[in-house]
């Protein structure tokens, strides 16, 4: 079982959730910036949420499946095709060997997730599949796929594929799931999204310009910015005074402010600590559209309580259950 | 030595954190209560743990939401904070684990393997032998680990051995190098750009995904550099597991 890479497009890794466990150590978490678009990957082919899928950024690669499985697109709409023909995101998808998956321009969000019935199997590390490609450890030999890479998958369960043999079009090599995820049930990605964000602990630190600017103003995500930190452009965030901090914990979606004044929003691999004051904190329900924004667009910040915050993320996790048993009970007809 | 609660702060990191704060500068004292906190986290870990992260002053607690709140019933950040109170009204600071082992870390000391050890005699009026005597005569506390893989904050650096960083920092630092840069001494796990006056290297490797603990040291390590040669840096190389 696997998918050969015809083309290697511009940045596709193999992400599960994120190394978790070893950031005493100075180890990073990585995994899937849009952890809620991995998990509704997973969860269209009835793999655990964790199970191991393909991160694929902007310029997607062309894949060539070599056996015949069920995969599933989740999270940006990275326009993708089937054999040229125009296939959904959020559905179940029937691929027969010899199918070739192909992108196009990019027309909603950054980064899309290919999920395999079965997930790609790639050695862990360090309990993780998750690729950290600064330390070249993990995913797919530590790296982003190239052109010619053969990924293995884990086999398929034989019934699952079964159930849909005969119902592709001989012609097509593909067969799309009548059902979906309904649209209110997704994140909504927008190109300048509004993020909730709770007060970060040196919050109280910044000038009371600085806070209102944080608040009210609009921030650029630079060119230079990947899957450790988008850096931000924007009217600088002054503290009241010079501080000297020790080195803490920083995580996924902290807002923190270098010397000059420009934030920066870690991301999925942040380091695990650092000593720039903390402005803010995007909250855990907001990191999905955050993760989806592309450099050159703008984001703003809105703040918002800690009950709040927790009730949101409790929303999405309410979801996911609802959803998880929706489509094992669909599966099984 | 038993916490001084008053003097404990807790504050949330975002919505799947809390912060433990034990002190406001570096200090050895505050230091056993970090440890004591990790320690007692390690042997008691809680529904909903996800990991924690000791550093300097502090110990952050990364927890599930969704877990510790009961699936939404309870608040969160109450029960976690809740819980850690209780864990610290039952705990002391850790004594005798406080006297940790030293661990030894071999280190050739100058020519290609530390091209900055010269700078940083001539910097600080010392002779190059003074340099390798003090920065291996003295034992070394691993405060915490942090910035990249297995990367040891050390306190206890002879403050003669102070010098600037580089005021262009190298693009390229091989994995294993030992550096000074102001107060600080370290050594760095990966290869790395970087702006530490390099003086010396050693063969161990400070991080290593396929060991069981793939960092070498461990915040609470007490660490000594034993100065080698060179041809013991390349047997070392050659020959790990004999050594």
């Amino acid at each position: 079982m696997s998918i050969k890479v015809e083309k290697a497009g511009l940045f596709t890794t193999v992400q599960d959730l994120g190394r978790f466990g070893f950031q005493k150590q100075g180890m990073v978490v990585s995994g899937a910036m849009d952890a809620y678009a991995l998990r509704l990957a997973n969860l269209l082919v009835n793999n655990p949420q964790n199970t191991a899928a393909l991160e694929i950024t902007l310029a997607g690669p062309c894949l060539l499946f070599q056996e015949d499985c069920l995969i599933a697109l989740a999270g940006a709409d990275l326009s993708p095709s089937l054999n040229g023909i125009s296939v959904p995101i959020h559905r179940v998808i029937y691929v027969q060997k010899g199918a070739l998956l192909a992108f196009g321009a990019p027309a909603l969000g950054c980064r899309a997730y290919l999920s395999v019935a079965g997930g790609f199997d790639v050695p862990l590390v360090m309990g993780s599949a998750a690729t950290y490609a600064r330390a070249g450890l993990g995913g797919w030999q530590g790296r982003a796929l190239q052109k010619g890479d053969v990924l293995p998958m884990k086999s398929l369960v034989s019934e699952q594929v079964s159930a849909w043999s005969g119902k592709s079009k001989p012609e097509e090599l593909f067969s799309v799931a009548s059902w979906g995820i309904a649209a209110d049930l997704l994140s909504a990605y927008t190109d300048a999204p509004t993020v909730r964000v709770l007060p970060g602990p040196e919050y109280d630190l910044f000038s009371e310009n600085a806070q209102e600017t944080f608040w009210q103003g609009e921030f650029k995500i630079a060119t230079a910015s990947d899957r450790m930190g988008f850096r931000l452009e924007g009217p600088p965030l002054e503290l009241k005074e010079p501080v000297e901090l020790l080195s803490s914990a920083v995580t996924f979606g902290t807002v923190q402010v270098t010397p000059n004044g420009n934030p920066i929003i870690l991301l999925a691999e942040h380091q695990t600590t650092g000593g720039y004051p903390r402005i803010g904190q995007v909250i855990s329900a907001d990191l999905p559209v955050l993760a989806q924004v592309r450099p050159g667009q703008c984001v703003r910040f809105r703040e918002v309580s800690l009950a709040e915050a927790h009730a949101l993320y409790y929303q999405q996790e309410r979801t996911l259950e609802h959803l998880s048993r929706a489509i094992h009970l669909q599966s099984k007809r | 030595m038993p916490f001084q609660l008053s003097s404990v702060r807790m504050f949330p990191l975002g919505d799947a954190a809390l912060v433990l704060q034990l002190g406001d500068e570096i200090a050895v004292e505050t230091h056993h209560q970090v440890k004591a906190v990790a320690q007692f986290l390690d042997q008691h870990p809680f529904p909903g743990l996800v990991e924690y992260v000791p550093a300097f002053t502090t110990v952050t607690v990364y927890y599930d939401p969704w877990l510790v709140s009961d699936w939404g019933r309870l608040d969160a950040y109450a029960a976690v904070e809740t819980h850690l109170r209780q864990m610290l009204a039952q705990l002391e600071t850790a004594p005798a684990a406080a006297q940790a082992s030293v661990k030894e870390i071999p280190v050739v000391y100058g020519g290609a393997f530390g091209p900055d050890l010269e700078l940083v005699a001539q910097h600080t009026g010392l002779r190059a032998e003074e340099v390798i005597a003090l920065h291996s005569q003295a034992e070394y506390l691993v405060y915490m680990i942090g910035f990249a893989p297995g990367f040891p904050y050390l306190g206890g650096m002879n403050p003669r051995l102070a010098a600037p960083r580089k005021q262009v920092p190298r693009a390229v630092i091989p994995a294993g190098s030992v550096g000074i840069a102001g107060l600080q001494t370290g050594v760095y796990p990966l290869e790395t750009p970087g702006g530490w006056q390099l003086i010396g290297r050693t063969p161990l490797s400070l991080f290593d995904p396929a060991r069981a603990s793939p960092s070498l040291l461990e915040m609470g390590d007490v660490v000594r550099f034993v100065p080698v040669s060179e041809k013991e840096y390349l047997n070392w190389k050659e020959r790990p597991h004999e050594h």
